[in-house]
C-alpha cells in the first residue's frame, strides 16, 4: 500500500502550483526551501522571477545550491537594434514564373536587369498549346505539362492556370523563391530608379520580422528607422521572416466588383514602407508578387482552393488568397513573420473586370464563410513542422468547412496531396 | 493643400489640447490651421508663471491651481511636472473630438513641398471607418485612390468606428533613451504615405505628440497615468494610455489608426534625463506588455468607464507585485474615472469656472 502524501509535501506541491502569486519566500525554513527549489527545477518552472525569489531569501544553502548548479539569470539586453542582415548569395534564390501566355520576350527583357543573375524556373500553363518564346541570356529551366504529369502522376491537385507556378516551387532546390505574375513589369520608385524586387524581397526575408508588437515607424531594420519608444526590448530581436508580400502600382490587386465599379482607378501611391503583419491578424495574400523561404514555409504554399469557374485572370481565382490564409496561420503557429509592403511591381491591364464578375462571385461568397474559421483556428502545440501544420489545417478545413461547401472538402484533399507530393518530390535539397 | 479649407472641418466639435511650461510661440506656425479651433492649454509647472498665448486664438487655460480647485482631492490623479497633465484637458473639454500636440511640434512638408495640415488629416482619419478585423494590404481602403484588395471579405468592408488617429513625426523620431544615446544623429526622413488600422489583438506604442481621438467613444480611457514629480517613472504616460486604449477598443469593437499625418518634431530631449525617467519603465514594460496582451474584459463591460474600472482592478491584482507604484496607479485610474464622470455627467455638462482666458 502506498504511503499517503504528508501534509508537508502537499503544502510544498501547492506552493509550486501557486508560485506566481508568492512574493516572499524568506519565512520558509531552509530545508523546505531546498525541497521547493528542487521541485521547481524538476517541474520546469524556474524562471527569472522565481529565481530572484529564492535568491532574495538570502539562505546560504539555497544560494550554494544555485551556484553549484551554475544557474544564472538571463538578462534582457538593452542593446541597440542589430542591423546585421543575413548575407545570401545569388545561387540561393530561384525566380519562379508561371507562364499563362506564350510570348515572354517583352516580360523577360524588361526584367533582365533584375533577373539575369539568377536561376529562373518557368512553368508553362498546361493549357497552353504553343511553345514558349523566351529571349536569350537567361539561366532558365522550363517545365511543361509532360514534366508535371511525369513527376506528379495522379493527384487531386490541378496545376492549370495560375496554379502552374506551384510546380516550380515544388521542384526548386533553392532556399529562397521570388515569384511574380507574367503580366507584371519592373516599377520605378520615388526617385525614378528601377525597383529591384529581388533585392528588396531578399532584404525583407533576411531581416527579422516583428509580429508580436506593432512598430509605428514600420520596419525597424530598414536604414534610417528603428524601434520607437515603448517597444519592449525583449521583442526587439524579432523572429525569422518566412514570407514577403509585395504590392502593385497601376493595376492593383482588386477584386472584379471593385474594379468594375471604378474602371479608371489606378494605384499611383508609392508607400515607402515594409511592415510585419501582426500575429493573429488575417490578411489576403496576393500571389502576384511574393517571395518566401522555401525551407521554412514551402509546404504551406499550395494550389488547393479551385473555384468552379476559375479562369486565367486573377479576378477569377482565389487559390492564392486561400493559400495565403493558411500560410499565415502556419507562420503564426511556428513563430515566423510575414511582411507586407515594398517592393512594388507595375501591373499591366488585362481582361475586363465586368466579364469576370460572373465568375468571381463564387470566390467572394466563399471568403465570407472562411473568416470565422481562420479567426478561431489554433493548431496543436506539438505540431512543429510546416508540413504537419498543413495536414492539421486540412483536417480542420474538412471537418468544419467541408459541410459548408464541397469546394472546401476538395481543397482539404488537395492540401494533403500537396504535402505528400512535397515529401516525395519537394523536400530533397540539391 | 497649403491653405485651410473654407469651412474648417469640425470647427465647433474639436478642441486642441496643448500641455506647456514655456511659451506657445509655436502656435504662430500653426495659425492657418489652428486658429478656427478652440484651444485648451494645460499649464504644467509653476502656476505663477504667465504663459503668453499669441493673439487671435480662442482658448481656455488651466494651471495647477485651477486643476486643484476644480478636482479637489481627486486632483491627485493628474500628474505634476510631466506633460501627462494634458489629460486634464481631455476631461474638461466639452467637444466630441480632441487633438493633442506637443509645443515642440511644427508644420511638416509633404514630398511635394506643401505644408501638411495635420489636423485635417486626423479628422479625415477619425471620420472614416477602421478595419481591425482583417488587414488590408493597400492600407486605408477609404483613402482616395485606394480600396479593399481582392480576397477582403465584403461583410467586413463597412469597417468600424475610428476612435484614435495616431500621427507620426519627421525629423526627431520618438525613440527611447537608449536608442537616442546610440544614435543621436538619426533623423526620420522617410515620408510613408499611408494610414492603416492596427489589427485587433495587436498592441502598439502610442505617442502623445501628435494624437487625435473621439472623446465620446474613448475619452475616459485616455488617462495618461501618474508621472513626473514624486513618481518613479516618466515618459510612459502616453504608452500606458495607449495600451489601455487599445485593449478597450479591441473589446468594444472600435478602431485605431496610425500613419499620416506627419508633424515636424524639432526638439530632441536630453537622452540622459530621459534615461533617468524611463529607466524603471524599460524593465517594467516587460511585465506590463504580457499583462495587456492577455487582458480579457468581461462581457458586462459595455462602456469605456466600466472597461477602465475593470482594467484598474486587474492592474491592482496582477501588476502590484511588480512594484507598489502600480497599486497607486490602479487607485489613480479609479479616481480619474470618478473625476471624469463628475465633470461629464451623462446628459448635460457641468459648468466650470476655469482659469484666465
Amino acid at each position: 500500500m502506498r504511503t499517503p502524501p504528508s501534509l508537508l509535501s502537499l503544502t510544498v506541491d501547492s506552493a509550486l502550483l501557486n508560485l506566481s502569486n508568492i512574493s516572499d519566500l524568506s519565512p520558509l525554513p531552509e530545508h523546505i526551501l531546498l525541497d521547493l527549489f528542487l521541485k521547481t527545477l524538476r517541474a520546469g518552472k524556474l524562471n527569472e522571477k522565481v529565481l530572484k525569489l529564492f535568491i532574495a531569501t538570502g539562505k546560504d544553502e539555497v544560494l550554494a545550491l544555485i551556484r553549484s548548479l551554475n544557474i544564472r539569470p538571463i538578462v534582457d539586453p538593452v542593446l541597440p537594434t542589430s542591423k546585421s542582415q543575413l548575407k545570401i548569395s545569388d545561387d540561393e534564390i530561384d525566380i519562379v514564373i508561371g507562364a499563362l501566355r506564350t510570348d515572354l520576350t517583352a516580360f523577360l527583357n524588361d526584367w533582365r536587369p533584375v533577373f539575369s543573375r539568377f536561376h529562373l524556373i518557368i512553368v508553362k500553363d498546361p493549357d497552353l498549346k504553343e511553345e514558349l518564346k523566351i529571349p536569350e541570356g537567361f539561366n532558365v529551366d522550363i517545365y511543361t505539362k509532360s514534366d508535371i504529369d511525369r513527376l506528379v502522376g495522379s493527384s487531386s491537385i490541378l496545376f492549370y492556370g495560375y496554379s502552374c507556378r506551384y510546380f516550380g516551387f515544388l521542384v526548386s532546390r533553392n532556399k529562397y523563391i521570388v515569384s511574380v505574375d507574367d503580366d507584371c513589369f519592373p516599377a520605378k520608385d520615388k526617385d525614378g530608379s528601377l525597383v529591384d524586387i529581388v533585392a528588396q524581397h531578399a532584404a525583407n526575408l533576411t531581416t527579422p520580422a516583428t509580429p508580436f508588437f506593432f512598430n509605428t515607424l514600420y520596419d525597424p531594420y530598414r536604414k534610417g528607422a528603428d524601434f520607437v519608444r515603448g517597444y519592449p526590448f525583449s521583442l526587439r530581436s524579432g523572429v525569422q521572416c518566412a514570407l514577403s508580400c509585395g504590392l502593385w502600382l497601376n493595376l492593383a490587386d482588386y477584386d472584379a466588383p471593385t474594379q468594375a465599379l471604378k474602371p479608371e482607378q489606378r494605384n499611383s501611391r508609392y508607400v515607402d514602407a515594409v511592415l510585419t503583419v501582426p500575429a493573429r491578424a488575417l490578411m489576403p495574400m496576393s500571389g502576384i508578387n511574393i517571395a518566401f523561404d522555401r525551407e521554412l514555409v514551402g509546404p504551406a504554399l499550395f494550389p488547393a482552393l479551385r473555384l468552379a469557374g476559375e479562369g486565367k485572370l486573377r479576378w477569377e481565382t482565389m487559390e492564392d488568397i486561400w493559400s495565403g490564409m493558411c500560410a499565415k496561420v502556419v507562420c503564426d503557429h511556428l513563430g515566423f513573420g510575414v511582411k507586407s509592403g515594398l517592393p512594388y511591381v507595375w501591373r499591366t491591364e488585362r481582361g475586363n473586370a465586368i466579364d469576370s464578375l460572373r465568375k468571381e462571385w463564387e470566390g467572394v461568397k466563399l471568403m465570407e464563410e472562411v473568416v470565422p474559421f481562420f479567426q478561431a483556428l489554433r493548431l496543436k502545440r506539438t505540431t512543429v513542422k510546416a508540413e504537419d501544420c498543413v495536414i492539421e489545417v486540412a483536417k480542420e478545413v474538412k471537418e468544419q468547412l467541408g459541410k459548408v461547401d464541397p469546394v472546401f472538402g476538395r481543397a482539404a484533399e488537395a492540401m494533403v496531396d500537396w504535402v505528400r507530393l512535397w515529401r516525395a518530390v519537394g523536400s530533397s535539397s540539391s | 493643400m497649403a491653405s485651410p479649407s473654407t469651412t474648417p472641418l469640425l470647427k465647433d466639435e474639436l478642441d486642441i489640447v496643448i500641455p506647456t511650461i514655456r511659451n506657445l510661440d509655436f502656435l504662430e506656425m500653426w495659425r492657418p490651421f489652428f486658429q478656427p479651433y478652440h484651444l485648451i492649454i494645460v499649464q504644467d509647472g509653476d502656476p505663477s508663471k504667465t504663459i503668453k498665448v499669441p493673439e487671435g486664438f480662442d482658448y481656455e487655460l488651466y494651471n495647477r491651481n485651477d486643476i486643484n480647485r476644480i478636482l479637489g482631492p481627486r486632483s491627485s490623479c493628474i500628474s505634476f511636472k510631466d506633460s501627462a497633465c494634458r489629460c486634464f484637458g481631455y476631461m474638461v473639454s466639452k467637444k466630441k473630438y480632441i487633438y493633442t500636440i506637443d509645443d515642440d511640434c511644427f508644420v511638416a512638408k509633404n514630398p511635394s513641398g506643401e505644408d501638411i495640415n495635420a489636423l485635417d488629416q486626423h479628422i479625415k482619419n477619425l471620420l472614416s471607418p477602421s478595419t481591425p478585423f482583417f488587414f488590408n494590404t493597400l492600407y486605408d481602403p477609404y483613402r482616395e485612390g485606394a480600396d479593399f484588395v481582392r480576397g477582403y471579405p465584403f461583410s467586413l468592408r463597412e469597417g468600424v468606428q475610428t476612435a484614435v488617429s495616431h500621427g507620426l513625426w519627421l525629423n526627431i523620431p520618438d525613440y527611447d533613451a537608449p536608442t537616442q544615446l546610440v544614435k543621436p544623429l538619426e533623423r526620420n526622413a522617410r515620408y510613408v504615405d499611408a494610414v492603416l488600422t492596427i489589427p485587433k489583438g495587436t498592441l502598439f506604442p502610442m505617442c502623445g505628440m501628435n494624437l487625435a481621438f473621439d472623446r465620446e467613444l474613448i475619452g475616459p480611457a485616455m488617462y495618461f497615468g501618474l508621472m513626473g514629480d514624486g513618481q518613479p517613472i516618466g515618459r510612459y504616460d502616453d504608452m500606458w494610455a495607449g495600451w489601455c486604449v487599445k485593449v478597450i477598443c479591441d473589446h468594444l469593437g472600435l478602431g485605431v489608426k496610425t500613419g499620416l499625418p506627419y508633424i515636424w518634431h524639432s526638439k530632441a530631449s536630453n537622452p540622459f534625463v530621459n534615461l533617468k525617467k524611463e529607466y524603471k519603465g524599460i524593465f517594467w514594460q516587460e511585465e506590463i506588455i504580457p499583462f495587456f496582451q492577455s487582458a480579457v474584459l468581461p462581457k458586462e463591460c459595455t462602456n469605456v468607464q466600466k472597461c477602465y474600472i475593470e482594467l484598474s482592478k486587474q492592474v491592482k491584482a496582477k501588476l502590484s507585485k511588480v512594484d507598489p507604484y502600480f497599486d497607486k496607479l490602479a487607485d489613480a485610474m479609479v479616481t480619474w474615472i470618478e473625476a471624469w464622470d463628475e465633470l461629464n455627467p451623462a446628459g448635460g455638462s457641468a459648468k466650470l469656472a476655469n482659469g484666465s482666458a
